[in-house]
């Protein structure tokens, strides 16, 4: 550790130096809920400049900040007490970890002496939270505590980012201690980033000119690294079609001629009907998950894979690569870039593949069936496209809507769509949307739901009235946990067990008992005014669209099939 | 294949724990592992062996690399390393020749005899797992009573 100090020493409480450290990383809002462990750190609110956004449930807190974090690219912070206000944020955690999302996440603990004893709301959340995590302070003594939060944040920001936990002792916060503000330091073992490869980078660059079929596959660390415009770059400049995967859905414009949008489980058909027709993928930020790329076999037998990726573990865990290059995705790019023009490659005539590609896409626009009813879900998200800004950001549950969001809804800006993708969390969006909003007051926010997976949170509708934090629901209603349920239709010959939620509880008087605005959308002429009322408004709404209960996703991709297997609607 | 793996880590609480955890969670085995401080008493050594096949143990190692607590994280090559593996073997006596045959076997080994009993001796074995591995063939007959093994330590050889 090398540590050169800024500022003088000062005596003050392990809960002040907690503060005072966060201050200085430029935290502006804590989100969670006090208990009997964290009020030593709950009561400095009073004396700092941090806002607190009261949550009422941990794990909503922890969403929050995860939301928070993806859309402003820092850590977002969540407070919970001991015990089950620290157990409660765990699948906060678990989400954020499985979508390499910035956070940091503070605990109090009982004190130290008591440690160890199965003292009143003692968890053991260091041991619980390990596999979830980026990495898990617990300062011991007061001093510790501005080099874990310094640490902590550089941690959960830097690299591929993640969650950390800083669990601190109620004696820990109250106790007094000489602080030091650590400035520069090193963490001897963590090397969050490597420089590209400037050769493998020019292999890339080959291969990719020397097939026939290249397809780009853009994952999520597009996204977190916010290499937009070097994909697009990219893309123009060899002519290739993008695809992407479900997390960096929205890595580049969705109205590119050139896109043709996610693959996987329920990707676009065009995109997987051309994924499994490459023969080459440049593939960036992405740790080829089942749900991508069907079975992993299938998938690398048949294509030469270059793989663009800040973390060296994800090269080779799920498939082979030819060539690899680990770092930072947009230094790699550049470098890319760099490369081509130095060369002086810039294509301009289509080749037999694109123009074959830009058919295939024409094709699936004029054919894919969609639900013939005015309140399908196509029609439902197409127009809520129409009527959003292009700079709103999205967020989604998980269930059905999720996925009719990933055909149905274009991203036009890039960086603008969230979901949780990796844990699949049902509950994660409305929290999540709430925190994007903290992060984005100046854009509309929208929340898309379904009605199983917004009752997980619903209760945060208190945070978004009373924190003045206008978000908006639209809630894709089947009365029913519709994923759950196409999957009994599909694969358990329609035995329906458990998945009827009817139409519990009415979700436009729920909104209104907390004090949002509730409107209930059963036409397409409804709908258009619902959400034109929705964001002109001041305060949150929740838009409540009754659909078809038995309206299924499609296109699908069975677990455990290939790509090439995919079932179309008939 | 079988593996050493060598982890330099920082010596501090819960290092173990999280080190054996990202086996657990990751569905890697531990055939043995030995943990002690270095001659620096701000780090320790890990030495675990493990049976994978080489891509899981690339997999391993640079899941290991990835944990921040490392500081370092090698696949020996066993042939450019020496390990070894303390190993104390109960054996039960049978007849009165049985002592005498022991101890033979026990000094083509390289091995010591300790507390010698009418019933029982011990055997302290220091060696490859594979000599371990034939030494308790060898003594099987006389009937093992109880072992105990460290798991295995290992150090690179100078210039490799």
């Amino acid at each position: 550790m090398v540590i050169e100090l800024m500022n003088k020493m000062e005596t003050m409480t392990g809960a002040k130096a907690l503060m005072t450290a966060m201050e200085k990383e430029g935290v502006k809002q804590v989100f969670g809920i006090p208990g009997g462990a964290n009020l030593p750190m709950y009561d400095e609110f009073a004396r700092c400049n941090i806002r607190h956004i009261l949550a009422r449930h941990e794990q909503s807190a922890a969403h929050m900040a995860d939301g928070f974090g993806r859309v402003s690219r820092k850590p977002g912070v969540c407070f919970a007490t001991s015990g089950p206000g620290a157990t409660n944020i765990l699948t906060g955690l678990a989400t954020a970890q499985a979508d390499s999302a910035p956070m940091v996440a503070v605990t109090g603990q009982v004190p130290v002496a008591m440690i160890g004893r199965d003292a009143f709301q003692e968890s053991d959340i260091i041991g619980m939270s390990n596999p979830v995590v980026k990495y898990a302070f617990q300062p011991r003594t007061a001093g510790e505590v501005p080099g874990a939060v310094r640490k902590g944040f550089y941690i959960a920001r830097t690299g591929r980012p993640g969650p950390v936990l800083i669990d601190i002792p109620k004696d820990v916060q109250q106790n007094e201690a000489e602080m030091e503000f650590p400035d520069e330091f090193k963490i001897q073992g963590y090397h969050p980033w490597a420089d590209p490869d400037i050769v493998a980078c020019e292999r890339a660059i080959d291969m990719l000119l020397n097939s026939e079929k290249p397809i780009i596959l853009s994952g999520g660390g597009t996204i977190i690294s916010s290499a937009f415009a070097e994909l697009q770059s990219i893309a123009e400049t060899l002519m290739l079609p993008v695809v992407t995967t479900f997390k960096g859905k929205g890595s580049f414009p969705e109205n590119h001629p050139l896109s043709l949008g996610p693959i996987g489980m329920h990707g676009h058909a065009e995109a997987n009907k051309m994924m499994t027709e490459a023969d080459c993928v440049l593939a960036i930020g992405t740790r080829f998950s089942d749900r991508s790329v069907g079975t992993f076999e299938a998938f690398e037998k048949r294509l030469k894979i270059i793989h663009l990726d800040v973390d060296p573990a994800e090269i080779g865990k799920n498939q082979t690569a030819q060539v690899a290059v680990v770092g930072d995705v947009k230094a790699s790019l550049r470098i890319m870039i760099k490369l081509l023009l130095q060369r002086a490659i810039k294509k301009t005539e289509e080749s037999t593949w694109i123009k074959h590609v830009k058919e295939t896409k024409a094709y699936w626009k004029e054919n894919l069936k969609i639900h013939p009813g005015e309140m399908g879900a196509a029609k439902i998200l197409r127009k809520l496209r129409e009527l959003l800004p292009p700079e709103s950001i999205i967020t989604t549950e998980v269930g059905q809507h999720q996925m009719w969001a990933s055909l149905f809804y274009d991203v036009i800006q890039p960086g603008t769509f969230f979901s949780s993708t990796g844990l699949g969390t049902m509950g994660w969006g409305f929290p999540a949307s709430i925190g994007a909003k903290v992060a984005r007051p100046d854009v509309p926010v929208v929340d898309i739901a379904g009605d199983g997976s917004f009752a997980m949170t619903e209760n945060s509708l208190a945070t978004a009235v009373l924190e003045d934090i206008p978000v908006i629901v639209f809630i894709l209603n089947n009365y029913s946990l519709g994923m759950v349920a196409q999957w009994q239709r599909t694969f358990y010959d329609r035995r329906m067990i458990g998945v009827d939620q009817q139409n519990c509880p009415d979700y436009v008087k729920l909104a209104e008992s907390y004090g949002a605005q509730g409107i209930r959308a059963q036409s397409m002429d409804e709908l258009h005014k619902a959400i034109k009322t929705a964001l002109s408004s001041d305060v949150a709404t929740v838009i409540d669209i009754p659909i078809d209960p038995v309206e299924d996703v499609l296109p699908f991709v069975a677990p455990g099939t290939s790509l090439a297997d995919m079932v179309l609607p008939s | 294949m079988w593996a050493i793996i060598s982890l330099l880590v920082e010596n501090k609480t819960g290092i173990l724990f999280k080190v054996t955890n990202l086996f657990r969670s990751r569905n890697f085995n531990i055939d043995s592992i030995s943990v002690g401080v270095t001659e620096n008493p701000a780090y320790s050594r890990m030495t675990i062996t493990t049976n994978s096949d080489e891509k899981r143990v690339t997999q391993i190692v640079k899941q290991l690399e990835k944990m921040i607590d490392t500081v370092d994280v090698k696949h020996l090559d066993e042939h450019k390393t020496v390990y070894r593996e303390l190993c104390l073997f109960m054996i039960k006596i049978s007849k009165a020749s049985d002592s005498m045959d022991i101890n033979k076997i026990a000094t083509a080994y390289g091995g010591k005899v300790h507390d010698v009993k009418k019933e029982s001796i011990m055997v302290e074995l220091t060696a490859t797992p594979h000599q371990i591995q034939a030494f308790e063939e060898l003594i099987q007959p006389f009937g093992i009573i109880d072992v105990a093994r460290t798991g295995v330590t290992a150090l690179q050889r100078s210039g490799s």
